[in-house]
C-alpha cells in the first residue's frame, strides 16, 4: 500500500512547554488509523498541525510526496484531506442540505460567483451525500435545530464532498451516545472503505477504536510510545503502563521539578 | 528651539484631557467588553458641569474643587445610564449595546441644550495659574505646566488603583475572565456599576480639567470620541500605560501639525494610526485578544430564502404604484421618495456586511459621501459629462473600500468598529480640511445631472430604476454562492477556513462591494441635490444608517429597507421639534431593550403568534 501521509519528527512548543515531541507515522492507502492517548498527551495538538491550524515548531508532514508543512487549512483541504472537529463547526444558519452545498461550492471554486442562486447549485450531488449518511429526510431543516448525533453525520457528509483521499476526524464520536457511536463508526468504515479514503482519528472511546481501526497509535505526553496492530498496541508494556498504571504519566522527575 | 519646546509643552498638557478620557474608555471596555460610545458626551457633561461649580464656588479650592466634583457627578451619572440601560443587555449582541450608548449620546445631548442652552461657553482661568512664564523667550501657560504635571500622578493613581488595591484585582481578573470571577462569588453588577462609576468620573476630570484651555461647546462630544478610539486603537485596548503614550503622541503631533501642516492637523493622527496598526495590529503595547468575533449579530439565524410568488406580486406592485407615481403624486413626492430610495440603498449596503459577514461597521458613511465626492470632484475640475461622473461614484468608493478594507478587516469585533469609524474621520477631516480642492464646509455645488436628468420626474425615475436595481442587486447577491460564502465565515470562520474558504478574503471582498453600492447610493444623492457637503461624511451619517438596519431589524434581509423608507419618512416630521435628538435616543434604547428583533423581525414574531405566517419559514 502507497503512502498517503508521511509525518517526520513533528514537535510543537507553547513557550517553554512541549506539546509534542518528535512525533514521526505514515498512513496508507486505505487505512484507518487511530491515534489514542490520555488527555493532553497532544493528540489534538498533532492533528491542528496536520491540517494547518497550527503551525509546527519543526518536523515536516507531507502528502503523497509533497510537502505541506504549514500550509494554511484550506490549501490542504484543497489537496484532499478532509477533516472533521471535536465540537462540529456547521453553519448555523444554513440548511442541512446548503452545508454540504457550500463545500461543494468551495470546491468547485465558485465562492466568488455573484449571479447564480446558491441554494440550487449542486443540490442533487448533496442529497446523494446526505443519503450516504442517512439525513436525505432532513435536507431541508435549518442546521440549528439538528440533534448532536446528526450534526456529527452532517459534518461526516460536508468532509466527504470534496472527494477527499485522506479525512481527518477529531474525536468523531465525542459526545454521542455509546450505540450511536459504534453506529456512527461502523458507517465511516463502510464509506471509506468502498472508496478507497485513508482516515486518521483521534478518539477516547476504546470500543471505538478497537472495533475499527486498522492500526493504532498511541501518544502519550507529546512523545509516541506505540504504532501498529490492535494486537501489537494491547501487548505494548509502556501502553499498559501508561493506561494501567506503573505512575509513568508523570515520572519522579517531574514530580521534584 | 524655544518654539520647539514650547509646542511640545503644549502637546503635552492637551494629552491629559485626552489621557483621562481614554482610559476611562479602556477601564470600562476591558471589564464590561461595552465600547462606551457616549463616552465623549460624559467628558461633554464634566465641561459643562465643571463650568457651572467653578461659576459658584470661588477661588483655589473652588476651581479644583468643581473639578473633583464634576468628575464625581458625571460618574453619578454614569451609574444610572448603567444601571438603566446597559444593565438590561449585557448578554445582547454588541451590535446592540453599541446601539443603545449611541441612543445616550442623543440623549445627553439634547439634555444639555436643554440645561446649557447652544452657546459655546468659555471656560474660567485657574486661579493663580493666569500667567504664563517665558521658556527660552516663548510663553507657556502656567496652566499647561500644572497639566503636565498633574498627568504622571493621575497615571500613576490609576497603575496603583489597578495593581494594589482589591478594586484593582478584581477588575483586571474581570478583565481576563468575567465568568469565573462572578463564578467566585463576587457581585458582578455592582463591579461593573463601579467600574462605570470610574471610567465615567475619568472622563469628566477630563472635561472638567481642560476648561481653561478649551471652554465647553455642544460638539465636544463627537469631537473628543474620535480622538479617544484613535488613542485606545494606537495605545492597544485595555493597556493604561499604551493609553498614555498614545494621548502624548497624538496631542504633541497635533500641535505640531498646527504649526507646520496647518491644514492637516485632523488627518496626522489617523495617518499615525494606520501606520501604527499596520506594524502592530493590536496597538503599541496591546495584547491579541479576543475582543469579540466577527461573528452572529443576535440570535443563531434562520435560513434565508428568496422571495416566493407573493413576495414578488406585492415587490412588483409597490415598484409600478411607485413608477407611476408621477401620474398622481406631487414633484414634493418625488422628491422625498428619492430621498427615501437613496437612503434605503444606502442602508441596505451596510446591512448586507453587518447582517451576512456580521462585519460592524460603524464608518459607512465614507463610501456614501465618498462616492457622492468623487462625482462632485470630477465634475467640478474635469467637466466630466454627468454619465460618467456618475458611474465614478461607486467605483471611487469601492476604491476607498479596499484601501480600508485592507487595514479594518484583519480586526474583529469592537476593534473593527472602532476602526471603520476612525479611518471614516479620516475621509471626513481629508474633505473638510483641504478646503482649495474640496471647498471645506462649504461644500461643492453645482453638480447638476445631464440635460435629460434635469427633469424632477426623469431623475425620479432615474433614482427608482438604479436604487431599486441596486437594493434588489444586493438581495441577489445574498442569495448567490458569495453570499452563502460570506454567511459561511461569519457562522463559522473554522470551518469555512477548513472547507477551502478564504474568510479574510471574502470578507474583503463584501466590505469592498458594500463600499461600492454606498458609493453609488452616494452617487445619486449628489446629482439629485446638486451639491454636497462633509457632513454627508460624518460619524453622524454612518450611524443614521446603522440605528435604521436596527429599528428595521438586523436579522432580516428586507429590514434596511423597511427601517430606511420608516426613518426617512419621519426623519422630517421628527426633526421640526426642538428635542428631536431626545425623542430619538429613547425610541433608540427602548427597541434595544424591548424589542430588539426591529419592526420586520417583530412583526414576523406578530405574524406567526396569529397564525398569518408559517412558524419557521425562512428569514425574507
Amino acid at each position: 500500500m502507497s503512502v498517503i501521509l508521511k509525518v517526520e519528527h513533528l514537535a510543537k512548543s507553547f513557550g517553554g512547554v512541549k506539546a509534542v515531541t518528535d512525533v514521526s507515522f505514515e498512513v496508507r492507502a486505505g487505512e484507518l488509523k487511530a491515534l489514542i492517548g490520555p488527555n493532553g498527551a497532544g493528540k489534538s495538538t498533532c492533528f491542528n498541525m496536520l491540517m494547518g491550524q497550527l503551525k509546527p515548531s519543526s518536523g515536516r508532514v507531507s502528502l503523497d510526496g509533497q510537502d505541506i508543512t504549514g500550509h494554511s487549512p484550506r490549501d490542504v483541504w484543497r489537496r484532499g484531506v478532509g477533516r472533521t472537529f471535536q465540537i462540529t463547526g456547521t453553519y448555523q444558519s444554513m440548511t442541512v442540505a446548503e452545508n454540504v452545498q457550500m463545500a461543494l461550492i468551495s470546491h468547485h471554486r465558485k465562492i466568488y460567483s455573484f449571479l447564480p442562486r446558491a441554494h440550487r447549485m449542486y443540490r442533487e450531488e448533496a442529497l446523494a451525500l446526505l443519503a450516504l449518511v442517512g439525513m436525505a429526510d432532513q435536507a431541508n431543516r435549518a442546521c440549528a435545530i439538528l440533534a448532536y448525533g446528526d450534526l456529527k453525520r452532517l459534518e461526516l457528509a460536508i468532509a466527504l464532498a470534496h472527494e477527499p483521499r485522506l479525512l481527518l476526524m477529531d474525536e468523531p464520536t465525542a459526545g454521542m451516545a455509546p450505540r450511536e457511536r459504534i453506529s456512527l463508526m461502523q458507517l465511516t468504515a463502510d464509506i471509506v472503505a468502498e472508496r478507497g479514503i485513508s482516515v486518521l482519528f483521534t478518539e477516547h472511546d476504546m470500543d471505538v477504536v478497537f472495533a475499527h481501526s486498522h492500526h493504532i497509535m498511541v501518544l502519550n505526553r507529546g512523545e509516541l510510545i506505540a504504532d501498529g496492530t490492535a494486537a501489537q498496541v494491547r501487548a505494548n508494556a509502556r501502553v499498559q503502563e501508561v493506561y494501567l498504571g506503573g505512575g509513568t504519566l508523570f515520572s519522579p522527575e517531574d514530580a521534584h521539578g | 528651539m524655544g518654539l520647539l519646546i514650547a509646542q511640545l509643552l503644549t502637546g503635552l498638557a492637551n494629552a491629559a484631557a485626552l489621557f483621562l478620557v481614554a482610559s476611562g474608555l479602556s477601564l470600562i471596555f476591558g471589564v464590561t467588553r461595552i465600547v462606551n460610545f457616549a463616552h465623549g458626551s460624559f467628558y461633554m457633561l464634566g465641561a459643562y458641569i465643571g463650568l457651572t461649580l467653578m461659576n459658584i464656588l470661588p477661588g483655589h479650592v473652588g476651581f479644583w474643587g468643581s473639578i473633583l466634583l464634576a468628575g464625581i457627578a458625571v460618574g453619578l451619572i454614569g451609574v444610572v445610564v448603567e444601571i438603566l440601560v446597559l444593565r438590561p443587555i449585557y448578554r445582547a449582541p454588541e451590535l446592540f449595546q453599541l446601539v443603545a450608548t449611541f441612543g445616550v449620546i442623543l440623549v445627553i445631548q439634547d439634555l444639555t441644550l436643554m440645561t446649557w442652552g447652544a452657546e459655546d461657553q468659555l471656560g474660567p482661568r485657574a486661579p493663580g495659574l493666569r500667567g504664563v512664564i517665558r521658556i527660552l523667550g516663548e510663553p507657556v501657560p502656567l496652566y499647561d505646566l500644572a497639566l503636565i504635571g498633574i498627568t504622571p500622578f493621575v497615571l500613576f493613581g490609576l497603575w496603583w488603583l489597578i495593581t494594589k488595591t482589591r478594586l484593582g484585582v478584581l477588575v483586571r481578573a474581570a478583565t481576563q475572565d468575567r465568568e469565573m470571577v462572578g463564578a467566585l462569588g463576587v457581585n458582578q453588577s455592582w463591579l461593573f456599576t463601579g467600574v462605570f462609576f470610574l471610567g465615567s468620573a475619568l472622563a469628566g476630570l477630563g472635561g472638567a480639567i481642560q476648561l481653561p484651555k478649551g471652554g465647553a461647546d455642544l460638539l465636544m462630544d463627537f469631537n473628543i470620541i474620535a480622538a479617544v478610539f484613535v488613542v485606545v486603537v494606537i495605545g492597544g485596548m485595555g493597556s493604561l500605560p499604551g493609553a498614555f503614550i498614545a494621548s502624548v503622541l497624538i496631542s504633541v503631533l497635533n500641535v505640531f501639525g498646527v504649526a507646520y501642516l496647518p491644514s492637516s492637523t485632523l488627518v496626522l493622527m489617523f495617518v499615525v494610526m494606520a501606520i501604527v496598526l499596520t506594524v502592530r495590529p493590536f496597538g503599541l503595547l496591546g495584547r491579541e485578544e479576543v475582543a469579540g468575533e466577527h461573528g452572529q449579530v443576535g440570535e443563531p439565524e434562520r435560513p434565508i430564502r428568496p422571495f416566493g410568488l407573493t413576495g414578488r406580486l406585492i415587490f412588483g406592485a409597490i415598484v409600478l404604484a411607485l413608477a407611476l407615481l408621477p401620474l398622481y403624486g406631487s414633484p414634493f413626492a418625488q422628491v422625498l421618495i428619492t430621498d427615501i430610495v437613496i437612503f434605503c440603498l444606502f442602508a441596505a449596503s451596510l446591512q448586507f456586511i453587518l447582517a451576512s459577514g456580521g462585519l460592524v461597521s460603524f464608518g459607512h458613511a465614507m463610501f456614501f459621501g465618498g462616492g457622492a465626492y468623487v462625482s462632485a470632484l470630477a465634475v467640478t475640475y474635469a467637466d466630466t459629462p454627468m454619465e460618467l461622473a456618475f458611474l465614478l461614484a461607486p467605483l471611487g468608493a469601492g476604491l476607498i473600500a479596499i484601501l480600508v478594507g485592507w487595514f479594518c478587516i484583519r480586526l474583529s469585533g469592537v476593534y473593527f468598529a472602532m476602526l471603520t469609524l476612525a479611518f471614516s474621520q479620516l475621509i471626513w477631516s481629508l474633505v473638510f480640511q483641504w478646503g482649495e480642492v474640496t471647498g471645506g464646509d462649504d461644500g461643492l455645488v453645482n453638480i447638476w445631472p445631464a440635460a435629460w436628468l434635469s427633469d424632477t420626474t426623469a431623475y425620479y425615475l432615474f433614482t427608482l430604476l438604479v436604487g431599486l436595481g441596486g437594493i434588489v442587486f444586493l438581495r441577489h447577491v445574498i442569495h448567490s454562492p458569495f453570499g452563502y460564502a460570506l454567511r459561511a465565515t461569519r457562522d463559522s470562520a473554522r470551518q469555512a477556513e477548513a472547507t477551502g474558504i478564504d474568510v479574510r478574503r471574502v470578507q474583503w471582498v463584501a466590505f469592498a462591494f458594500a463600499g461600492m453600492m454606498a458609493g453609488l447610493a452616494g452617487g445619486l444623492f449628489v446629482f439629485s441635490k446638486g451639491s454636497i457637503f462633509p457632513n454627508e461624511l460624518e460619524i453622524a451619517k454612518s450611524f443614521d444608517a446603522l440605528i435604521v438596519v436596527f429599528l428595521g431589524g438586523v436579522k432580516t434581509l428586507s429590514g434596511a429597507v423597511v427601517g430606511g423608507a420608516f426613518f426617512e419618512s419621519v426623519k422630517d416630521w421628527l426633526t421640526r421639534l426642538e428635542y428631536w435628538r431626545l425623542v430619538l435616543g429613547l425610541v433608540i434604547i427602548g427597541v434595544v431593550i424591548v424589542a430588539p428583533e426591529g419592526i420586520v423581525g417583530t412583526a414576523r414574531r406578530v405574524g406567526e403568534r396569529l397564525g398569518l405566517v408559517k412558524e419557521g419559514e425562512g428569514t425574507r
